[in-house]
Protein backbone atom coordinates (compact mmCIF):
# COMPACT_ATOMS: atom_id res chain seq x y z
CA UNK A 1 0.00 0.00 0.00
CA UNK A 2 2.43 2.45 1.49
CA UNK A 3 4.78 0.98 -1.52
CA UNK A 4 2.02 1.85 -4.07
CA UNK A 5 1.16 5.27 -2.99
CA UNK A 6 5.50 5.92 -3.16
CA UNK A 7 5.53 4.85 -6.60
CA UNK A 8 2.79 7.11 -7.28
CA UNK A 9 4.20 10.03 -6.27
CA UNK A 10 7.60 9.12 -8.20
CA UNK A 11 5.44 8.74 -10.99
CA UNK A 12 3.52 12.48 -10.43
CA UNK A 13 7.70 13.51 -9.94
CA UNK A 14 8.47 12.34 -13.30
CA UNK A 15 5.79 13.33 -15.29
CA UNK A 16 6.28 16.99 -14.01
CA UNK A 17 10.07 16.89 -15.04
CA UNK A 18 9.15 15.27 -18.32
CA UNK A 19 6.51 18.34 -19.28
CA UNK A 20 8.48 20.98 -17.40
CA UNK A 21 10.24 21.85 -20.86
CA UNK A 22 6.96 22.43 -22.04
CA UNK A 23 5.08 23.99 -19.20
CA UNK A 24 7.64 26.57 -19.44
CA UNK A 25 8.04 27.31 -23.45
CA UNK A 26 4.12 28.03 -23.28
CA UNK A 27 4.07 29.71 -20.50
CA UNK A 28 6.91 32.31 -22.45
CA UNK A 29 5.41 32.27 -25.71
CA UNK A 30 1.60 31.71 -24.91
CA UNK A 31 0.73 32.54 -21.67
CA UNK A 32 2.30 35.37 -20.92
CA UNK A 33 1.87 36.93 -24.34
CA UNK A 34 -1.30 36.69 -24.02
CA UNK A 35 -1.49 38.26 -20.26
CA UNK A 36 0.49 41.43 -21.58
CA UNK A 37 -2.06 41.51 -24.35
CA UNK A 38 -5.15 41.58 -22.03
CA UNK A 39 -2.95 44.12 -19.71
CA UNK A 40 -1.88 46.79 -22.40
CA UNK A 41 -5.70 46.98 -23.68
CA UNK A 42 -6.66 48.88 -20.31
CA UNK A 43 -3.21 51.45 -20.89
CA UNK A 44 -2.62 54.02 -23.10
CA UNK A 45 0.86 52.74 -24.39
CA UNK A 46 2.39 53.07 -27.47
CA UNK A 47 4.45 50.40 -29.36
CA UNK A 48 7.72 52.94 -29.82
CA UNK A 49 7.48 53.31 -25.80
CA UNK A 50 5.85 50.51 -24.48
CA UNK A 51 6.72 51.33 -20.81
CA UNK A 52 5.74 54.24 -20.51
CA UNK A 53 2.00 54.37 -20.24
CA UNK A 54 -1.29 55.19 -17.64
CA UNK A 55 -4.11 53.02 -17.05
CA UNK A 56 -7.46 54.05 -19.31
CA UNK A 57 -10.21 51.65 -17.87
CA UNK A 58 -12.02 50.22 -20.52
CA UNK A 59 -11.43 53.01 -22.95
CA UNK A 60 -9.84 51.39 -25.17
CA UNK A 61 -12.66 48.72 -25.69
CA UNK A 62 -15.21 51.00 -25.81
CA UNK A 63 -13.26 52.45 -28.77
CA UNK A 64 -12.92 49.65 -30.17
CA UNK A 65 -16.66 49.03 -30.47
CA UNK A 66 -17.57 52.79 -31.20
CA UNK A 67 -15.33 51.96 -34.49
CA UNK A 68 -17.80 50.94 -37.30
CA UNK A 69 -14.36 49.44 -39.55
CA UNK A 70 -14.01 47.24 -36.82
CA UNK A 71 -17.60 45.57 -37.61
CA UNK A 72 -17.13 45.72 -41.09
CA UNK A 73 -14.46 43.86 -40.06
CA UNK A 74 -16.23 41.39 -37.83
CA UNK A 75 -19.18 41.07 -40.35
CA UNK A 76 -16.55 40.10 -43.13
CA UNK A 77 -14.84 37.74 -40.86
CA UNK A 78 -18.25 35.81 -40.20
CA UNK A 79 -19.52 36.35 -43.55
CA UNK A 80 -16.23 33.98 -44.77
CA UNK A 81 -16.09 31.62 -42.01
CA UNK A 82 -19.83 30.79 -42.28
CA UNK A 83 -19.53 30.77 -46.46
CA UNK A 84 -16.44 28.90 -46.76
CA UNK A 85 -16.96 26.09 -43.92
CA UNK A 86 -19.99 25.58 -45.17
CA UNK A 87 -18.77 24.87 -48.84
CA UNK A 88 -16.27 22.85 -47.55
CA UNK A 89 -17.76 20.63 -45.59
CA UNK A 90 -20.19 20.07 -48.45
CA UNK A 91 -17.34 19.54 -51.45
CA UNK A 92 -14.89 17.91 -48.63
CA UNK A 93 -17.88 15.57 -48.18
CA UNK A 94 -18.70 14.75 -51.95
CA UNK A 95 -14.81 14.10 -52.48
CA UNK A 96 -14.52 12.13 -49.73
CA UNK A 97 -16.83 9.73 -50.73
CA UNK A 98 -15.66 10.16 -54.64
CA UNK A 99 -12.45 9.01 -53.00
CA UNK A 100 -13.12 6.49 -50.27
CA UNK A 101 -14.21 4.29 -53.07
CA UNK A 102 -11.21 1.25 -54.73
CA UNK A 103 -10.05 2.67 -57.91
CA UNK A 104 -6.24 2.55 -59.15
CA UNK A 105 -4.26 5.12 -58.21
CA UNK A 106 -5.82 5.96 -55.00
CA UNK A 107 -3.23 6.60 -52.69
CA UNK A 108 -1.53 8.89 -54.97
CA UNK A 109 -4.98 10.40 -55.69
CA UNK A 110 -5.21 11.43 -52.47
CA UNK A 111 -1.64 12.37 -51.67
CA UNK A 112 -2.30 14.96 -54.70
CA UNK A 113 -5.04 16.45 -53.93
CA UNK A 114 -3.06 18.09 -50.69
CA UNK A 115 -1.06 19.91 -52.67
CA UNK A 116 -3.26 23.11 -52.39
CA UNK A 117 -3.40 22.56 -48.58
CA UNK A 118 0.40 21.98 -48.28
CA UNK A 119 1.78 25.48 -50.30
CA UNK A 120 1.80 28.61 -48.46
CA UNK A 121 -1.24 30.64 -48.39
CA UNK A 122 0.75 33.68 -50.16
CA UNK A 123 1.63 31.22 -52.78
CA UNK A 124 -2.11 29.95 -53.03
CA UNK A 125 -3.32 34.13 -53.34
CA UNK A 126 -0.37 34.86 -56.21
CA UNK A 127 -1.81 32.12 -58.55
CA UNK A 128 -5.44 32.84 -58.10
CA UNK A 129 -4.70 36.53 -58.51
CA UNK A 130 -2.72 35.96 -61.78
CA UNK A 131 -5.32 33.36 -62.46
CA UNK A 132 -7.94 36.15 -62.15
CA UNK A 133 -6.13 38.82 -63.06
CA UNK A 134 -9.05 41.08 -65.02
CA UNK A 135 -7.01 41.89 -68.73
CA UNK A 136 -4.36 38.52 -68.76
CA UNK A 137 -5.92 36.08 -66.72
CA UNK A 138 -6.65 32.25 -67.73
CA UNK A 139 -10.48 32.51 -66.32
CA UNK A 140 -11.35 36.20 -67.98
CA UNK A 141 -9.92 34.77 -71.23
CA UNK A 142 -11.63 31.52 -71.00
CA UNK A 143 -14.70 33.74 -69.94
CA UNK A 144 -14.30 36.13 -73.18
CA UNK A 145 -13.94 33.39 -75.41
CA UNK A 146 -16.89 31.67 -74.07
CA UNK A 147 -18.79 34.68 -74.95
CA UNK A 148 -19.91 34.86 -71.66
CA UNK A 149 -18.65 38.12 -70.50
CA UNK A 150 -17.97 41.19 -72.71
CA UNK A 151 -14.64 42.00 -71.04
CA UNK A 152 -12.59 40.42 -68.32
CA UNK A 153 -13.95 40.72 -64.89
CA UNK A 154 -12.10 42.58 -62.24
CA UNK A 155 -12.04 39.71 -59.75
CA UNK A 156 -9.51 40.90 -56.99
CA UNK A 157 -10.73 44.49 -57.33
CA UNK A 158 -14.37 45.02 -57.47
CA UNK A 159 -15.63 45.97 -54.07
CA UNK A 160 -18.86 43.35 -54.36
CA UNK A 161 -17.06 40.46 -56.20
CA UNK A 162 -13.77 40.29 -53.43
CA UNK A 163 -14.77 38.39 -50.76
CA UNK A 164 -16.66 35.89 -52.91
CA UNK A 165 -13.19 35.30 -54.68
CA UNK A 166 -11.21 35.25 -50.85
CA UNK A 167 -14.04 32.42 -49.81
CA UNK A 168 -13.31 30.87 -53.38
CA UNK A 169 -9.74 30.76 -52.70
CA UNK A 170 -9.89 29.52 -49.56
CA UNK A 171 -12.06 26.75 -50.38
CA UNK A 172 -9.60 25.89 -52.80
CA UNK A 173 -6.78 25.79 -50.24
CA UNK A 174 -8.51 24.39 -47.68
CA UNK A 175 -11.30 21.20 -48.47
CA UNK A 176 -7.99 18.96 -49.24
CA UNK A 177 -7.89 19.09 -45.23
CA UNK A 178 -11.79 18.67 -45.22
CA UNK A 179 -11.37 15.61 -47.85
CA UNK A 180 -9.12 14.20 -45.51
CA UNK A 181 -10.46 13.92 -42.18
CA UNK A 182 -13.75 13.02 -43.41
CA UNK A 183 -11.85 10.44 -45.31
CA UNK A 184 -10.16 9.06 -41.96
CA UNK A 185 -14.10 9.36 -40.52
CA UNK A 186 -15.58 6.64 -43.41
CA UNK A 187 -12.87 4.41 -43.07
CA UNK A 188 -13.79 3.86 -39.36
CA UNK A 189 -17.57 2.51 -40.30
CA UNK A 190 -17.17 -1.27 -41.00
CA UNK A 191 -18.08 -2.37 -44.70
CA UNK A 192 -20.49 -5.23 -42.79
CA UNK A 193 -23.00 -2.41 -42.03
CA UNK A 194 -23.43 -2.01 -45.91
CA UNK A 195 -23.84 -5.16 -46.87
CA UNK A 196 -26.59 -5.44 -44.72
CA UNK A 197 -28.06 -3.13 -45.51
CA UNK A 198 -27.45 -4.07 -49.55
CA UNK A 199 -28.66 -7.84 -48.64
CA UNK A 200 -31.87 -6.09 -46.79
CA UNK A 201 -32.71 -3.88 -50.26
CA UNK A 202 -31.80 -0.83 -48.44
CA UNK A 203 -31.46 1.94 -51.23
CA UNK A 204 -28.62 3.91 -51.75
CA UNK A 205 -29.41 7.24 -50.52
CA UNK A 206 -30.82 5.64 -47.96
CA UNK A 207 -28.12 4.51 -47.08
CA UNK A 208 -26.07 7.70 -46.94
CA UNK A 209 -28.48 9.32 -44.49
CA UNK A 210 -28.80 6.33 -42.47
CA UNK A 211 -25.51 5.00 -42.23
CA UNK A 212 -22.94 7.33 -43.54
CA UNK A 213 -23.60 10.38 -42.42
CA UNK A 214 -24.87 9.59 -38.85
CA UNK A 215 -21.43 7.34 -38.48
CA UNK A 216 -19.06 9.86 -40.26
CA UNK A 217 -20.26 13.29 -38.11
CA UNK A 218 -17.69 12.79 -35.14
CA UNK A 219 -15.27 13.28 -38.07
CA UNK A 220 -17.37 15.68 -39.65
CA UNK A 221 -17.83 17.94 -36.45
CA UNK A 222 -14.03 17.99 -35.60
CA UNK A 223 -13.78 18.81 -39.20
CA UNK A 224 -15.76 21.93 -38.63
CA UNK A 225 -14.52 22.73 -35.59
CA UNK A 226 -10.95 23.19 -36.71
CA UNK A 227 -11.88 24.72 -39.96
CA UNK A 228 -14.25 27.43 -38.54
CA UNK A 229 -11.74 28.42 -35.55
CA UNK A 230 -9.18 28.38 -38.13
CA UNK A 231 -11.23 30.58 -40.81
CA UNK A 232 -12.05 33.09 -38.05
CA UNK A 233 -8.22 34.05 -37.64
CA UNK A 234 -7.81 34.00 -40.89
CA UNK A 235 -5.13 36.84 -42.00
CA UNK A 236 -2.86 36.57 -44.71
CA UNK A 237 -5.50 35.35 -47.93
CA UNK A 238 -6.96 39.06 -47.65
CA UNK A 239 -4.16 40.50 -46.73
CA UNK A 240 -2.01 39.44 -49.65
CA UNK A 241 -5.11 40.02 -51.85
CA UNK A 242 -6.36 42.89 -50.98
CA UNK A 243 -3.96 44.27 -47.70
CA UNK A 244 -6.43 46.49 -45.40
CA UNK A 245 -9.15 47.21 -48.18
CA UNK A 246 -12.52 47.25 -45.75
CA UNK A 247 -14.73 45.18 -47.85
CA UNK A 248 -12.11 41.86 -47.02
CA UNK A 249 -11.15 43.10 -43.60
CA UNK A 250 -11.13 40.34 -41.18
CA UNK A 251 -10.54 41.11 -37.31
CA UNK A 252 -6.87 39.75 -37.49
CA UNK A 253 -6.27 42.44 -39.93
CA UNK A 254 -7.89 44.96 -38.30
CA UNK A 255 -6.26 44.15 -34.66
CA UNK A 256 -2.69 43.99 -36.41
CA UNK A 257 -3.96 47.31 -38.37
CA UNK A 258 -4.34 49.09 -34.88
CA UNK A 259 -0.93 47.89 -33.50
CA UNK A 260 1.19 48.17 -36.46
CA UNK A 261 0.51 50.61 -38.73
CA UNK A 262 -1.07 53.12 -36.19
CA UNK A 263 1.53 51.74 -33.31
CA UNK A 264 -1.44 52.49 -31.01
CA UNK A 265 -0.62 49.47 -28.45
CA UNK A 266 -3.51 49.92 -26.21
CA UNK A 267 -6.31 50.03 -28.88
CA UNK A 268 -4.18 47.17 -31.19
CA UNK A 269 -4.62 45.05 -27.55
CA UNK A 270 -8.09 45.85 -26.96
CA UNK A 271 -9.12 45.08 -30.31
CA UNK A 272 -7.30 41.45 -30.30
CA UNK A 273 -8.72 40.91 -26.90
CA UNK A 274 -12.13 41.64 -28.98
CA UNK A 275 -11.08 39.09 -31.12
CA UNK A 276 -9.96 36.44 -28.81
CA UNK A 277 -13.57 36.55 -27.01
CA UNK A 278 -15.60 36.63 -29.95
CA UNK A 279 -13.59 33.82 -30.81
CA UNK A 280 -13.87 32.11 -27.24
CA UNK A 281 -17.52 32.34 -27.93
CA UNK A 282 -18.01 31.13 -31.24
CA UNK A 283 -15.89 27.71 -30.39
CA UNK A 284 -18.10 27.53 -27.54
CA UNK A 285 -21.58 27.68 -29.52
CA UNK A 286 -19.94 25.07 -31.85
CA UNK A 287 -19.05 22.78 -29.81
CA UNK A 288 -22.37 22.76 -27.79
CA UNK A 289 -24.34 22.87 -31.68
CA UNK A 290 -22.27 19.66 -32.40
CA UNK A 291 -22.26 18.01 -29.64
CA UNK A 292 -18.39 17.37 -29.72
CA UNK A 293 -17.95 16.81 -25.56
CA UNK A 294 -20.68 14.16 -25.24
CA UNK A 295 -19.05 12.28 -29.07
CA UNK A 296 -15.53 12.50 -27.45
CA UNK A 297 -16.24 11.76 -24.08
CA UNK B 1 -40.05 3.64 -56.92
CA UNK B 2 -36.99 2.86 -55.41
CA UNK B 3 -38.13 -0.87 -54.41
CA UNK B 4 -39.07 -1.84 -57.16
CA UNK B 5 -35.95 -0.90 -58.79
CA UNK B 6 -34.20 -2.68 -56.01
CA UNK B 7 -36.22 -5.49 -56.33
CA UNK B 8 -35.92 -6.33 -60.50
CA UNK B 9 -33.73 -8.56 -61.23
CA UNK B 10 -31.30 -7.90 -64.03
CA UNK B 11 -29.41 -10.15 -66.65
CA UNK B 12 -25.75 -10.44 -66.29
CA UNK B 13 -25.32 -8.30 -69.62
CA UNK B 14 -27.17 -5.45 -68.15
CA UNK B 15 -25.56 -5.85 -64.80
CA UNK B 16 -22.02 -6.04 -66.25
CA UNK B 17 -22.91 -2.57 -68.29
CA UNK B 18 -24.25 -0.77 -65.47
CA UNK B 19 -20.89 -1.15 -63.36
CA UNK B 20 -18.69 -0.28 -66.38
CA UNK B 21 -21.12 3.29 -66.75
CA UNK B 22 -20.49 3.22 -62.77
CA UNK B 23 -16.50 2.59 -63.45
CA UNK B 24 -16.49 5.16 -65.98
CA UNK B 25 -18.48 8.10 -63.54
CA UNK B 26 -15.52 7.10 -60.68
CA UNK B 27 -12.83 7.57 -63.05
CA UNK B 28 -14.51 10.66 -64.47
CA UNK B 29 -15.09 12.24 -61.23
CA UNK B 30 -11.48 11.18 -60.06
CA UNK B 31 -10.69 13.17 -62.82
CA UNK B 32 -12.18 16.28 -61.91
CA UNK B 33 -11.14 16.69 -58.55
CA UNK B 34 -7.59 16.23 -59.92
CA UNK B 35 -7.95 18.89 -62.24
CA UNK B 36 -9.73 21.36 -59.64
CA UNK B 37 -6.88 20.53 -56.95
CA UNK B 38 -3.86 20.74 -59.90
CA UNK B 39 -4.07 22.87 -62.49
CA UNK B 40 -4.13 26.36 -60.58
CA UNK B 41 -0.36 24.96 -59.78
CA UNK B 42 0.48 23.57 -63.31
CA UNK B 43 -0.72 26.97 -64.75
CA UNK B 44 2.08 28.48 -62.31
CA UNK B 45 4.72 26.26 -63.59
CA UNK B 46 3.65 27.08 -67.01
CA UNK B 47 3.24 30.90 -66.84
CA UNK B 48 6.81 30.80 -64.90
CA UNK B 49 8.42 29.72 -67.79
CA UNK B 50 6.91 32.37 -70.16
CA UNK B 51 8.40 35.94 -70.08
CA UNK B 52 6.94 38.88 -72.31
CA UNK B 53 4.14 38.88 -74.57
CA UNK B 54 4.62 34.56 -74.08
CA UNK B 55 2.93 35.54 -70.82
CA UNK B 56 -0.50 36.32 -72.40
CA UNK B 57 -0.69 33.88 -74.88
CA UNK B 58 -2.77 31.05 -73.86
CA UNK B 59 -0.91 27.92 -74.46
CA UNK B 60 -0.87 24.98 -72.10
CA UNK B 61 2.36 23.86 -72.36
CA UNK B 62 5.45 25.14 -70.70
CA UNK B 63 7.41 27.42 -72.92
CA UNK B 64 11.00 26.10 -71.38
CA UNK B 65 12.19 29.75 -71.39
CA UNK B 66 13.68 30.17 -67.68
CA UNK B 67 14.86 33.36 -67.77
CA UNK B 68 12.35 33.78 -64.28
CA UNK B 69 14.39 31.49 -62.89
CA UNK B 70 17.81 32.75 -63.28
CA UNK B 71 16.41 36.23 -62.23
CA UNK B 72 15.23 34.72 -58.98
CA UNK B 73 17.96 33.15 -58.32
CA UNK B 74 20.40 36.09 -59.00
CA UNK B 75 18.02 37.92 -56.59
CA UNK B 76 20.02 38.09 -52.84
CA UNK B 77 16.92 39.19 -51.20
CA UNK B 78 14.86 36.01 -52.33
CA UNK B 79 17.99 33.42 -52.04
CA UNK B 80 18.48 35.01 -48.50
CA UNK B 81 14.82 34.67 -47.64
CA UNK B 82 15.19 31.01 -48.63
CA UNK B 83 17.54 30.32 -46.45
CA UNK B 84 16.32 32.07 -43.56
CA UNK B 85 12.90 30.35 -44.18
CA UNK B 86 15.05 26.42 -44.28
CA UNK B 87 16.85 27.65 -40.94
CA UNK B 88 13.79 28.79 -39.26
CA UNK B 89 11.33 26.12 -39.84
CA UNK B 90 13.93 23.54 -39.19
CA UNK B 91 15.20 25.01 -35.86
CA UNK B 92 11.46 25.28 -34.62
CA UNK B 93 10.63 22.10 -35.87
CA UNK B 94 13.81 20.21 -34.38
CA UNK B 95 13.13 22.10 -30.75
CA UNK B 96 9.07 21.64 -30.48
CA UNK B 97 10.19 17.52 -31.23
CA UNK B 98 12.67 17.38 -28.63
CA UNK B 99 10.27 19.23 -26.29
CA UNK B 100 7.00 17.53 -27.49
CA UNK B 101 8.66 13.76 -27.30
CA UNK B 102 9.28 14.60 -23.58
CA UNK B 103 5.74 15.83 -22.83
CA UNK B 104 4.49 13.38 -25.12
CA UNK B 105 5.69 10.74 -22.76
CA UNK B 106 4.56 12.14 -19.51
CA UNK B 107 1.43 12.34 -21.31
CA UNK B 108 0.76 9.55 -22.75
CA UNK B 109 2.37 7.10 -20.56
CA UNK B 110 2.71 7.52 -17.27
CA UNK B 111 -0.22 8.04 -14.94
CA UNK B 112 -0.70 11.76 -14.12
CA UNK B 113 -4.28 13.33 -13.64
CA UNK B 114 -3.36 16.45 -14.30
CA UNK B 115 -2.23 15.47 -17.60
CA UNK B 116 -5.51 15.86 -19.04
CA UNK B 117 -5.86 19.54 -17.71
CA UNK B 118 -2.13 20.27 -19.51
CA UNK B 119 -3.40 18.76 -22.81
CA UNK B 120 -6.77 20.63 -22.99
CA UNK B 121 -4.52 23.50 -22.65
CA UNK B 122 -2.10 22.48 -25.27
CA UNK B 123 -4.90 22.14 -27.52
CA UNK B 124 -6.61 25.61 -26.78
CA UNK B 125 -3.32 27.23 -27.14
CA UNK B 126 -3.28 25.51 -30.86
CA UNK B 127 -6.39 27.12 -31.94
CA UNK B 128 -4.93 30.35 -30.66
CA UNK B 129 -5.98 33.40 -32.74
CA UNK B 130 -2.37 34.21 -33.85
CA UNK B 131 -3.43 38.56 -33.61
CA UNK B 132 -4.19 38.33 -29.77
CA UNK B 133 -1.00 37.18 -28.59
CA UNK B 134 0.84 39.94 -31.40
CA UNK B 135 1.62 42.71 -28.71
CA UNK B 136 2.48 40.72 -25.68
CA UNK B 137 4.71 38.39 -28.05
CA UNK B 138 6.34 41.61 -29.98
CA UNK B 139 7.18 42.49 -26.36
CA UNK B 140 8.85 39.34 -25.48
CA UNK B 141 10.92 39.50 -28.60
CA UNK B 142 12.17 42.82 -27.67
CA UNK B 143 13.36 41.87 -24.23
CA UNK B 144 15.34 38.67 -26.07
CA UNK B 145 17.11 41.34 -28.32
CA UNK B 146 16.14 39.58 -31.24
CA UNK B 147 13.43 41.90 -32.87
CA UNK B 148 14.21 42.30 -36.97
CA UNK B 149 15.99 38.81 -36.40
CA UNK B 150 15.22 35.34 -37.68
CA UNK B 151 15.72 33.57 -34.08
CA UNK B 152 13.05 35.37 -33.20
CA UNK B 153 10.71 34.10 -35.78
CA UNK B 154 12.23 30.46 -33.77
CA UNK B 155 11.17 31.63 -30.95
CA UNK B 156 7.46 33.23 -31.69
CA UNK B 157 6.93 30.12 -33.98
CA UNK B 158 6.75 27.67 -31.05
CA UNK B 159 3.44 28.82 -29.79
CA UNK B 160 2.27 27.31 -33.41
CA UNK B 161 4.54 24.12 -33.91
CA UNK B 162 4.86 22.82 -29.86
CA UNK B 163 1.36 22.11 -29.36
CA UNK B 164 1.16 20.65 -33.07
CA UNK B 165 4.27 18.51 -32.37
CA UNK B 166 2.70 17.54 -28.58
CA UNK B 167 -0.58 16.52 -29.18
CA UNK B 168 -0.13 14.48 -32.09
CA UNK B 169 2.84 12.65 -29.95
CA UNK B 170 0.86 11.76 -27.37
CA UNK B 171 -1.70 10.01 -29.47
CA UNK B 172 1.18 8.10 -30.93
CA UNK B 173 2.81 7.03 -27.85
CA UNK B 174 -0.49 5.71 -26.66
CA UNK B 175 -1.05 3.94 -29.69
CA UNK B 176 2.79 2.02 -28.65
CA UNK B 177 1.91 -1.72 -26.58
CA UNK B 178 2.82 -1.23 -23.49
CA UNK B 179 4.64 -4.91 -22.80
CA UNK B 180 7.81 -3.06 -24.34
CA UNK B 181 8.56 -0.71 -21.11
CA UNK B 182 7.16 -3.18 -18.67
CA UNK B 183 10.51 -5.21 -19.26
CA UNK B 184 12.75 -2.56 -18.96
CA UNK B 185 11.02 -1.32 -15.96
CA UNK B 186 11.54 -4.36 -14.30
CA UNK B 187 15.51 -4.62 -15.56
CA UNK B 188 15.34 -1.17 -13.59
CA UNK B 189 15.62 1.17 -16.42
CA UNK B 190 15.17 4.82 -15.59
CA UNK B 191 12.54 6.79 -17.34
CA UNK B 192 14.49 8.63 -19.89
CA UNK B 193 16.31 5.96 -20.57
CA UNK B 194 13.05 3.44 -21.43
CA UNK B 195 12.35 6.96 -23.78
CA UNK B 196 15.00 6.84 -25.46
CA UNK B 197 16.28 3.58 -25.75
CA UNK B 198 13.21 1.67 -26.11
CA UNK B 199 10.19 4.08 -27.45
CA UNK B 200 12.25 6.71 -29.52
CA UNK B 201 13.49 3.69 -32.18
CA UNK B 202 10.27 2.71 -32.49
CA UNK B 203 8.83 6.26 -33.44
CA UNK B 204 10.67 7.53 -36.15
CA UNK B 205 7.55 7.05 -38.31
CA UNK B 206 5.78 9.26 -36.17
CA UNK B 207 8.68 11.57 -35.63
CA UNK B 208 8.92 12.09 -39.46
CA UNK B 209 5.35 12.80 -40.16
CA UNK B 210 4.65 15.34 -37.21
CA UNK B 211 7.81 17.08 -37.92
CA UNK B 212 7.14 17.29 -41.37
CA UNK B 213 3.58 18.84 -40.63
CA UNK B 214 5.26 21.36 -38.17
CA UNK B 215 8.00 21.77 -41.29
CA UNK B 216 4.89 22.99 -43.18
CA UNK B 217 3.36 24.90 -40.18
CA UNK B 218 6.53 27.09 -39.95
CA UNK B 219 7.35 27.21 -43.82
CA UNK B 220 3.93 28.80 -44.33
CA UNK B 221 3.30 31.03 -41.61
CA UNK B 222 2.88 34.76 -42.64
CA UNK B 223 1.67 36.64 -39.76
CA UNK B 224 4.76 37.07 -37.63
CA UNK B 225 6.96 36.86 -40.37
CA UNK B 226 5.55 39.95 -41.56
CA UNK B 227 5.42 41.89 -38.37
CA UNK B 228 8.46 40.92 -35.96
CA UNK B 229 10.79 41.25 -39.64
CA UNK B 230 11.53 45.03 -40.39
CA UNK B 231 14.59 44.51 -43.66
CA UNK B 232 14.53 42.91 -46.38
CA UNK B 233 17.45 40.33 -45.66
CA UNK B 234 16.10 38.97 -42.53
CA UNK B 235 12.48 37.88 -44.74
CA UNK B 236 11.04 34.49 -45.04
CA UNK B 237 9.58 33.91 -48.62
CA UNK B 238 6.15 33.99 -47.78
CA UNK B 239 6.63 37.44 -46.77
CA UNK B 240 8.94 38.14 -49.49
CA UNK B 241 6.63 36.72 -51.98
CA UNK B 242 3.74 38.91 -50.31
CA UNK B 243 5.60 42.10 -50.94
CA UNK B 244 7.00 41.36 -54.44
CA UNK B 245 5.32 44.17 -56.10
CA UNK B 246 6.22 46.23 -59.71
CA UNK B 247 6.88 49.74 -59.89
CA UNK B 248 3.17 49.91 -60.40
CA UNK B 249 0.17 48.39 -61.08
CA UNK B 250 0.96 47.57 -64.87
CA UNK B 251 4.15 45.83 -64.55
CA UNK B 252 3.06 43.48 -62.36
CA UNK B 253 5.77 40.81 -62.32
CA UNK B 254 4.01 37.60 -62.82
CA UNK B 255 6.07 35.40 -64.58
CA UNK B 256 8.88 35.95 -61.53
CA UNK B 257 5.99 35.77 -59.23
CA UNK B 258 4.98 32.71 -60.48
CA UNK B 259 8.62 31.63 -60.76
CA UNK B 260 8.82 32.38 -56.85
CA UNK B 261 5.77 30.63 -56.01
CA UNK B 262 6.65 27.32 -57.61
CA UNK B 263 10.02 26.98 -56.05
CA UNK B 264 8.97 27.98 -52.59
CA UNK B 265 6.33 24.82 -52.85
CA UNK B 266 8.51 22.41 -54.58
CA UNK B 267 10.54 21.07 -51.37
CA UNK B 268 6.44 20.84 -49.30
CA UNK B 269 5.72 18.79 -52.68
CA UNK B 270 8.60 16.38 -52.82
CA UNK B 271 7.98 16.12 -48.82
CA UNK B 272 4.23 15.87 -49.24
CA UNK B 273 4.51 13.02 -52.36
CA UNK B 274 7.74 11.04 -50.46
CA UNK B 275 5.85 10.87 -47.08
CA UNK B 276 2.36 10.78 -47.90
CA UNK B 277 1.00 8.30 -46.12
CA UNK B 278 2.88 8.92 -43.02
CA UNK B 279 1.08 12.71 -43.71
CA UNK B 280 -2.32 11.47 -43.87
CA UNK B 281 -1.66 9.29 -40.67
CA UNK B 282 -0.37 11.71 -38.65
CA UNK B 283 -3.12 14.33 -39.41
CA UNK B 284 -6.25 12.09 -38.69
CA UNK B 285 -4.52 10.60 -35.14
CA UNK B 286 -4.28 14.00 -34.05
CA UNK B 287 -7.78 15.01 -34.81
CA UNK B 288 -10.03 11.87 -34.98
CA UNK B 289 -8.52 9.61 -32.30
CA UNK B 290 -7.69 12.24 -29.96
Amino acid sequence: MNAARRMERQQHRTAWLFLLPLLLTLAAVAIWPLGRSIFFSFTDAYLDAPSDYGFVGFDNFVEVADDPVFWGAVTNTLVFTLVSVALETLLGLAIALLLHRAFLGRGIVRAAILIPWAMPMVVSARIWEWMLNDQFGLINKLLVALGLVEKGIAWTADPSLILGTVIFIDVWVTTPFMVLLILAGLQLIPEEIYEAAEVSGVPHWKRFWSITLPLAMPAIGVAILFRSLDALRMFDLSYVLAANNENTMTMSIYARDQLISFQDLGLGAAASTWVFMIIGMIAIVIVGLLRLDRAAG
Amino acid sequence: MTASTAGRRYSNATYRAMRRVKAVGLYAGVAAVLAYMLFPYYWAIVSSTKTGQALYQFTLLPALDFSNYRQLFNNPVFMGALVNSGVVALVSTAISLVIGILAAYALGRLRFPPGRMVLIAVLMISVFPQVVVLSGMFEVIGWLGLYNRPSGLIVSYLILTLPFTTWILTSFIRDLPKELEEAALVDGCSRLRILTHVLLPLMGPAIASTGLLSFILAWNEFLFALTFILTDENRTVPVAIGLLTGSSRYEYPFGQIMAASVTVTLPLLALVLVFQRKIVAGLTSGAVKG
